[in-house]
């Protein structure tokens, strides 16, 4: 469904994408993952015909990004990173100017958004811009699903929302995963992952890792432990300075511990810990979420780039 | 300041003609505390936000920022805290040292303090290679990183940081976090919106929004004791699902 | 076609619905003609003036006993010699000095022919304008008295001379002036700006990932700003008309085709600023910078064109305002139809031309 093949991209001296390479079939949701500048936007708007790599080549249903990207840009969906809706005009004249744009209408292709648009057509004499976060984004979406597209490109259509709404847009994008569109999404939300079948983790214009949520997790390399004490601002400090220590990280209540020996010493560190004053010190083995390997890849990213 | 308290606020409310958007909300944050101040979007959280900082009056109640009465002693409130936004931090056609010279020339400090406290900064950040390049060359996290040393360069009793992490790197992210810390146990009051629930679990007590109310204040371990979750983001789903589809 | 009409509705909600510009758009000719109109036609009245009669005989008597029984006039001061001119002026006390040469009774009656001097202060140009006109209108008025009674006509030789300002002339056409630069301001400064607008705000991107051709939003933008612009200057007209008389001696069908083809040709350039241009901001100071001060100043709206330096002549040629200032007075004031201005007709649709040739070449179908 959509082919990416060794595509790079600068912008002056900075190298926004180097040699990305992505198969995505039909039917799937696929998840770029990655912080702010690590250059999803770039990549989606290659994808979207907005943008022209300097080198490699893409395809979205066959079709060229480059040399077809007039007949292209009849098929996809498009959501971008800003709303980009009119703000002037209501939310019923905003779907029906993307219903006459693509030629149709809202009743053809209304059950297809209707999960979506049915939550916000009360109010449809409002103005787009006087919506709520949450609501602009449903509105946005329903303006890119109208015209009954097979895949659809979703750049960061949960950044700056909410816990709950966000949960609710990946419920809405399940759904349409459910009529066989296929989705490409990207997100700085690392807990999004384990919503997609397939990701890729990106950061500083490189792939770091791209697989299903789980692959990735179990490639997970060494043990990970949970660790937390009755000193919580303290225990960081101290066990970075833990001899064996590999990696350290803050996560939530707990902090994740990585050791440099392929298995943890849990006394010595207990007994490490309590010398210097932590109590009800608890240590637990865990199984890694995204989070940790996207740590621990950047880690790797850095050591090969000072190599 | 007379008392432990540098925010006090007590039935706090703001109206936009017949729409509370803030109702009556109460609550104390001590000297040095995190404070995390959670809601769903458009629940009121930016609106009292600009009222402690001074920014916007305040239909009903009373608040005290740093020991000011934010109705009548506005412009003392101001110079008392700092404030950072993800949308808003620095000037991004200017440099790093001129950013900082900016804004320490905004609170009053004197030139020789200014001069060694950059220099103090640039070193603690890393940043003396960058100092004289402009803003908007530098990467995301190290923006956020120097927005924030900005805006608590004035020594402020109180800094407001509004989403500070949005879109920031998990090690940035982290590193972040670091500072934020520190700065809190030199006795600086923060407070923080996010909607990273994994950061919730960062600071000392967490107050939820709900449609302009305060539904839930207490450390994340009592919340998530109180309301029987795992995690902090439970906690938010549980109180927020049901009206989280309000305007505002 | 369906497409192309949902866009122009869309384009019609963004304008009225940004109401207070729109009030601005359709407010400011009415303003700005009403401003013009009246600062330029306000009768004059009781204007200092000072008198140097040389002569002291029985014409120059006469003379100036009619001119100072009108209402325009009011005697300052005689004057005793010709050094005084220059200080009363300087004092700013007369705003006119009238000058009879020695002898002048006696030499319109001898030699059929005197001379007179009329000195105006053209600090304050309109004001002067007016007072020469006045007070020249008087004398030849007087002239064709007295020659009514005589076999041989008298002629008195008026030279006038304008102090402080000498390049004058007569800004009463302003009516022209002021359509050019309202569609200026609508047609091209709101175009650019309505599409650097959609840069702006991201909806050209969004625009630009579906199948809509950049064409027809560029068109279906343009068509509003088109009947605003022709309301517009149907304004003008009408105010011009029935406020001030301004007249339309020629055809009003040419004058209505003449403005269409203007508005088309500042549209084609606004949306060629767009095209060069990411921001509103920019696109804004493009257009004041380099559409409205030109068009002010070279236009021949404010400052004839024959009296410009050469080189600035030479940029005036590429000034649209400037050839539909020279249509629009050729039909409006004297009557002439399009055999006569063919030519500057050809020129506008030249630069409309280019203009969208322009346009097309530089628009890009991706973001960057």
């Amino acid at each position: 469904m959509i082919s990416i093949k060794s595509i790079n991209k600068s912008y002056g001296a900075v190298m926004a994408l180097n040699n990305i390479n992505i198969e995505v079939s039909k039917g799937e949701i696929f998840g770029l993952i990655g912080p702010d500048g690590a250059g999803k936007t770039t990549l989606i708007r290659i994808l979207t015909t907005l943008l022209l790599p300097d080198t490699g080549s893409a395809q979205v249903m066959n079709k060229d990004v480059v040399n077809d990207f007039r007949a292209l840009r009849r098929e996809f969906g498009y959501m971008p990173g800003r709303f980009s809706l009119y703000e002037d005009l209501t939310v019923s004249e905003n779907l029906e100017l993307f219903a006459s744009i693509f030629g149709t209408t809202i009743e053809e292709n209304y059950y297809l958004i209707e999960d979506i648009y049915k939550q916000i057509e009360p109010f449809k004499d409002r103005r787009a811009g006087k919506l709520s976060g949450g609501m602009k984004q449903k509105l946005a979406l329903s303006c890119a699903m109208i015209h009954k597209p097979e895949v659809i490109f979703l750049d960061e259509p949960t950044t700056g929302v909410d816990p709950v709404s966000r949960k609710e847009f990946w419920q809405m994008l399940k759904k349409l995963k459910g009529y066989g569109i296929t989705i490409f999404v990207s997100t700085p939300y690392m807990d999004e992952a384990s919503l997609c079948d397939r990701i890729a983790l990106i950061q500083d214009g490189h792939i770091m890792s791209i697989d299903t949520p789980n692959k990735i997790v179990s490639q997970f390399d060494g043990k990970l432990y949970a660790i937390i004490s009755d000193k919580k601002h303290g225990l960081l400090k101290d066990l970075r300075e833990f001899p064996s220590a590999r990696s350290v990280f803050l996560f939530g209540s707990h902090i994740h511990y990585t050791d440099k020996n392929e298995e943890l010493r849990k006394a010595e560190l207990t007994d490490y810990l309590k010398l210097r004053g932590h109590d009800k010190i608890e240590i637990l083995e865990i199984l890694p979420v995204i989070e940790d390997c996207f740590l621990a890849l950047m880690g790797n990213l850095k050591d090969a780039a000072h190599v | 300041m007379s008392n432990e308290f540098s925010i006090e606020v007590h039935e706090l409310t703001k109206k936009f003609g017949d729409f509370t958007a803030v109702n009556e909300i109460s609550f104390n944050t001590k000297k040095g505390e995190i404070f995390g101040f959670l809601g769903a979007n458009g629940a009121g959280k930016s609106t009292a936000m600009k009222m402690l900082c001074g920014l916007l009056s305040p239909t009903g109640g009373m608040a005290k920022v740093a020991g000011f009465d934010i109705y009548k002693e506005r412009e003392k409130v101001k110079s008392r805290i700092g404030y950072m936004s993800q949308k808003f931090s620095l000037y991004q056609d200017l440099t790093a040292r001129e950013n900082i010279r900016f804004y320490a020339g905004i609170y009053g400090m004197p030139d020789k303090e200014i001069k060694l406290k950059t220099s103090e900064l640039l070193d603690r950040l890393h940043l003396h290679d960058f100092a004289d390049v402009q803003i908007h060359s530098l990467p995301l996290g190290w923006k956020q990183k120097l927005a924030f040393s900005v805006a608590v360069f004035h020594n402020p009793e109180i800094v407001f940081l509004d989403e500070p992490t949005g879109g920031v790197d998990p090690v940035t992210r982290r590193e972040f976090w670091e500072m934020i810390t520190q700065t809190a146990q030199a006795g600086t009051t923060i407070f923080v919106t996010t909607h990273y629930m994994d950061e919730a679990e960062y600071c000392d007590r967490i107050s939820i929004m709900v449609d302009g109310r305060i539904e839930a204040l207490g450390s994340p371990e009592e919340l998530k004791r109180n309301f029987g979750a795992r995690s902090m983001d439970e906690v938010f789903i549980q109180l927020a699902r049901p009206t989280a589809d309000k305007i505002g | 076609m369906k497409r192309f009409q949902a866009f122009v509705k869309k384009e019609f909600h963004h304008i009225t619905r940004d109401w207070r510009t729109l009030i601005i758009l359709i407010g400011m000719p009415i303003i700005q003609i009403m401003l013009f109109g009246f600062a330029i036609t306000n009768e004059i009245k009781d204007a200092k003036i000072a008198i140097l009669d040389h002569a002291q005989d029985e014409h120059s008597t006469v003379l100036i006993n009619k001119i100072l029984s009108t209402d325009y006039f009011q005697l300052e001061k005689y004057l005793a010699d010709d050094s005084e001119i220059e200080s009363i002026f300087k004092k700013g006390k007369v705003k006119e000095v009238i000058i009879f040469e020695s002898g002048f009774g006696e030499k319109l009656e001898k030699e059929k022919k005197a001379n007179m001097q009329i000195i105006a202060d053209a600090s304050d140009p309109n004001t002067a304008t007016m007072l020469l006109n006045y007070t020249q209108a008087i004398i030849v008025n007087y002239q064709a008295n007295i020659n009514l009674s005589k076999k041989l006509p008298f002629s008195i030789n008026i030279q006038s001379e304008m102090f402080y300002n000498n390049e004058l002339k007569g800004v009463y056409l302003f009516v022209p002036g002021l359509i050019a630069i309202i569609l200026m301001l609508v047609s091209a400064m709101m175009t650019s700006i309505s599409i650097t607008k959609e840069k702006e705000l991201g909806t050209m991107e969004i625009l630009l990932a579906t199948p809509m051709k950049p064409v027809i939003i560029i068109v279906a933008k343009v068509v509003p700003y088109l009947m605003l612009s022709f309301i517009n200057s149907v304004i003008i007209l009408l105010l011009g008309y029935f406020v001030f008389g301004v007249p339309v001696h020629g055809s009003l069908v040419l004058l209505l085709l003449e403005m269409i083809l203007f508005i088309l040709t500042v549209l084609s350039l606004g949306i060629f600023i767009s095209t060069a241009t990411s921001s509103q901001q920019v696109a804004l100071m493009a257009s004041l910078m380099g559409l409205m001060l030109p068009t002010i100043l070279l236009s021949g709206f404010l400052f004839p064109v024959e009296n410009m330096p050469l080189p600035l002549q030479i940029i005036s040629n590429i000034v649209p305002a400037k050839w539909f200032i020279i249509i629009i007075k050729g039909i409006m004031l004297k009557g002439v139809g399009l055999s006569v201005i063919w030519k500057e007709t050809l020129i506008l649709m030249g630069f409309m031309a280019f203009f969208i040739l322009l346009s097309i070449k530089k628009f890009k179908p991706r973001l960057a």
